[in-house]
């Protein structure tokens, strides 16, 4: 009798990568709900829109590169992406900023360096980088949000601003400062004092909204965690370098410095720790690489929002540790069975056989 | 540096560590170890492969047409390097010695005696001595009869045991192997359950020989019945139990390894490129404590092991006695033949072993099981995920959190598909033991096994022409060198000559012109001029020679990570060229 053959492993497990994503997009499902809350149906909007230009623009790459399409798209990675770049970006912004980004994230940061697993950079931070740089303004109008008290427009209302079927609005009038940002002009206008903003009664309740974001995250983080779809040593070495220094400087000068509480719980770091730096493509690999990693991020977050020119910096910290991430994972592989305690690899490596 | 958690297993309170990663697949024990070992029966030819061992290939030391008896020796042992007897397991004809296929990954076939049987199983006079008193025999006696017997490792690494045995190093600790960690396989399950007291004889002839301070039996958690006979096998036997101890190992693919199990037993890793010998301790495989056993006690060489044949595609999965030798086909018969879902016949486990296109292939020493099974069944979630197309590699590192050599799969994996191997060493691939749990973990059901075998062997390939190269780079070059020489040498000659000549004639014209009273000035001349070319000569010689051996000591330095075998090589060509 005659038999097939194969090589062995033999056995697969059940694992694969919808399921990973899926899992990831389960997680972000708190967050996002606590955001609705907040910000109201614009949030919703910017994720189903994001999502369908996505896996739109995902499949006519696929078919330009000749590509299977569905096994792809159902890896659930432009999903993810999406939904990802649609949460860094304020309530009721127009769809074709929102297209821009998509389309940054999935064609340029994705498909041309070969689509899913090939993309050194984070396609997402890469899409949001764009349209912070391009479109400040409308990056930054946040609307005022549910926790002050006042009435949020409702889904018809968003969901017309966004298409662009009404005229924007007064944004003026609308629109409040993220904790991140009236720290930042209220400190470089040199008015006032970081003492004297976070007594501000309207700055605290926006602060309170943020942690309540920042927490949903941080427990969709955990959860995935607990399912061991991430490692911790990322998110745990990046918030603990972003506490670490921002808590030396808060105590060197709380005039001047805002406060470990603000920077670890507002803007995008929780979001960022557990589901944007550790984007496995992307991210460093070997265990104490991803310490160095997170770590390096958490110390740029805190740099880039400090002394430089945007408000947050998640995006900016992501893709500079990208670039450094091959070199990285090549000085850190960890010691294999049966070699002496000093890492394995070769001290001098590429000396005389890269030239 | 184990991860130094500590068990307590309730057994045996003895102290256990972890090795990194490790697996938990199916491990469907129960479909083939409910039933004793049966005897398989003699089918009507036996096929027995000269190379069933570590090593060199055995030589016949039988005709066709030559009767057998059982035991008989029909190959023996190589005397060039390491090697095995091979014995008849029953009586019969020799039919024939020709190339068969092989039982091995490649289909290859190799030379085999066939043995027709006579269904007789006579063993005339070729029985083994007994040594049933083996704690007063001598034990270079004991060896000469495991190497008799042929025995080899049985757990699959078939290295000759006697071989493993003679060691001179200082044993500490003699571990024995009977994790049995692969799924589906039970063949040590059911020996240790069926023939408890026999295996611990047989620890005790290997502690007459290897005197370890300490024995530890290893068997992992699943297998409690086997836990328990052992431990009652112990106890029945006097005095010396207190040295022997059965420790229950958690369950965890691939604690069976040898390297793994020796990190969950003592903590201790074995040094890349050692043997466990190195650090004092030696491993053995329950079936080979067995085989040693039936060897010293019964006189009885390695003429069957015991085999699984198990998995959905065979009606009645069981464990059997077979002569080595016997077909596939012939055990799958004994075992109520195949059902419908018979798609793979693969050779060992699931996670390790290989598949074999045909069953017309005869079990060799090192064949642990059968495995007949669907595709499906092999999935661990069946149909859904069986033809999950391969997606790239997202690099989510759970092949590095399961592997149990703490390796990188998804950096090697990278470099590998770059065709740079060079950074695949600098990852350390040769310390990879091919277990297969990256790829049993990866989501991306990339069969990253498959990359690490092609780059270990195109690593291999390349050293072999690297070497090549550099011994043939260098005789080219001497080549050169003595032409050249040649060359100079031919050159200096006819120049002398030349000059030679030419004086002689300018003296000949004028002795012509001043007549005799010159003569004794030429003479002079001559006698001078003949000492200066020999002093000429002379300088010749010793320029050359010494330029010969700058240009060798050139080349020592010039290649600083030398291929030093081409080198000796090189300079032995020229000692007996120059």
């Amino acid at each position: 009798m005659k038999f097939k053959t194969n090589t062995s492993p033999f056995f697969s497990s059940n694992s694969n990568v919808s399921t990973v994503m899926l899992q990831v997009l389960l997680a972000l499902i708190p967050g996002t709900l606590v955001m609705f809350y907040i910000y109201g149906w614009g949030i919703l909007i910017n994720v189903v829109l994001a999502i369908i230009f996505a896996v739109s623009l995902e499949a006519i790459a696929l078919i330009i590169r000749k590509r299977p399409v569905l096994p792809f798209l159902y890896d659930l990675s432009a999903i993810v992406t999406a939904w990802l770049l649609a949460l860094a970006l304020p309530p009721l912004i127009p769809w074709w900023i929102l297209l821009v980004g998509i389309f940054f994230a999935i064609i340029i940061a994705k498909h041309l360096y070969g689509g899913l697993g090939y993309n050194p950079f984070n396609p997402a931070m890469i899409g949001f980088a764009v349209l912070i740089v391009s479109f400040p303004f409308e990056m930054s109008q946040w609307i005022e949000n549910a926790t002050l008290g006042s009435k949020l427009p409702g889904f018809i209302e968003s969901l017309y601003t966004t298409l662009g079927i009404t005229a924007q609005p007064d944004w003026d009038a609308i629109t409040r400062a993220t904790p991140l940002d009236a720290v930042k002009t209220g400190l470089r206008a040199g008015t006032t004092s970081y003492t004297e903003i976070a007594q501000q009664q309207d700055f605290n309740s926006v602060l309170r909204s943020w942690i309540y974001i920042s927490l949903a995250f941080a427990a969709g983080g955990f959860w995935m965690l607990y399912k061991k779809i991430i490692h911790w040593q990322i998110p745990v070495a990046l918030i603990a370098t972003l506490a670490l220094f921002s808590g030396v400087m808060y105590l060197y000068s709380p005039e001047t410095y805002g406060s470990p509480l603000l920077h670890v719980f507002s803007g995008a770091t929780m979001l960022g720790a557990f589901f944007i730096a550790t984007d496995p493509v992307s991210a460093s690999t070997t265990p104490i690489g991803k310490i160095i990693y997170g770590a390096s991020i958490g110390f740029f977050i805190y740099i880039i929002r400090v002394w430089g020119n945007y408000p947050d910096s998640i995006a900016f910290a992501v893709l500079i540790m990208n670039m450094a991430v091959p070199l990285i994972d090549y000085y850190t592989q960890p010691r294999v069975y049966g070699h002496g305690q000093k890492p394995a690899h070769d001290p001098e490596p590429k000396k005389g056989s890269d030239k | 540096m184990s991860t130094g958690a500590i068990n307590k297993s309730p057994l045996t309170k003895t102290k256990l560590w972890k090795f990194h990663g490790g697996v938990h697949p199916p491990f469907h024990k129960d479909d083939s170890n409910q039933t004793p070992i049966s005897f398989a029966g003699i089918p009507e030819q036996l096929v027995l492969p000269l190379q069933q061992h570590i090593g060199i290939e055995a030589e016949p030391s039988v005709h066709v047409g030559d009767d057998v008896s059982k035991g008989q020796i029909i190959a023996s042992a190589s005397h060039n390097g390491l090697s095995a007897n091979i014995h008849a397991p029953t009586s019969g004809v020799i039919s024939a010695i020709e190339e068969r296929t092989l039982p091995h990954i490649s289909g290859l076939s190799g030379l085999c005696i066939v043995i027709d049987t006579d269904a007789k199983d006579d063993w005339k006079n070729s029985k083994l001595n007994t040594y049933p008193d083996f704690n007063n025999t001598e034990s270079k006696l004991l060896l000469e009869q495991i190497q008799q017997a042929g025995i080899v490792g049985l757990g699959g690494a078939t290295f000759p045991t006697a071989v493993k045995l003679s060691s001179s190093k200082a044993i500490k600790t003699l571990i024995i192997n009977g994790a049995e960690c692969e799924p589906y396989i039970t063949c040590d399950d059911r020996l240790m359950r069926d023939e408890a007291t026999k295996i611990i004889t047989g620890i005790r002839i290997l502690q007459k020989l290897l005197k370890p301070e300490t024995c530890l039996i290893a068997v992992e958690d699943n297998k409690p019945e086997a836990i328990k006979a052992l431990q009652l096998a112990c106890q029945d036997d006097d005095g010396i139990s207190d040295n022997v101890k059965v420790v229950a190992i958690p369950t965890l693919y691939p604690s069976g390894g040898e390297k793994q199990l020796i990190e969950i037993l003592t903590g201790q890793q074995v040094p890349s490129g050692e043997l466990p010998l190195d650090i004092g301790l030696i491993g053995l495989n329950i079936g080979t404590v067995y085989s040693i056993y039936k060897a010293i006690i019964e006189g009885e060489p390695l003429l069957s092991r015991i085999i699984t044949v198990t998995g959905n595609g065979i009606n009645k999965p069981q464990n059997f006695e077979a002569l080595i030798g016997t077909s596939f086909n012939y055990l799958a018969e004994q075992a109520g033949g195949y059902t419908k879902m018979a798609d793979h016949l693969i050779m060992g486990g699931p996670m390790m072993g290989f598949a074999l296109a045909d069953d017309q292939i005869p079990i060799i020493k090192a064949t642990n099981c059968a495995l007949i099974s669907s595709t499906t069944a092999l999935s661990e979630s069946n149909s859904e995920y069986a033809d999950q197309p391969t997606l790239p590699c997202i690099r989510c590192g759970k092949c590095m959190d399961v592997c149990p050599v703490k390796l990188l799969p998804q950096q090697m994996y990278w470099h590998i598909r770059a065709k740079d191997f060079e950074k695949a060493q600098d990852h350390n691939i040769n310390d990879c033991i091919d277990c297969g749990c990256c790829s049993y973990v990866c989501p991306s059901h990339i069969p990253l096994v498959d990359y690490y075998r092609f780059a270990k062997n195109e690593i291999r390939d390349q050293k072999i022409a690297q070497e090549k190269a550099d011994l043939s780079r260098e005789r080219h070059e001497f080549l050169l060198f003595r032409k050249e020489r040649d060359k100079r040498e031919r050159d200096e000659k006819r120049a002398a000559h030349k000059a030679a000549l030419q004086k002689k004639k300018a003296e000949a014209g004028a002795k012509g012109d001043k007549g005799e009273n010159k003569k004794d000035t030429s003479k002079a001349d001559a006698i001078k001029a003949a000492m200066a070319r020999a002093k000429a000569k002379k300088d010749e010689r010793d320029k050359e020679s010494s330029t010969r051996k700058e240009s060798l000591a050139d080349k020592k330095t010039s290649d600083k990570d030398p291929s030093k075998k081409a080198l000796e090589k090189n300079t032995e060509l020229k000692k007996d060229e120059i």
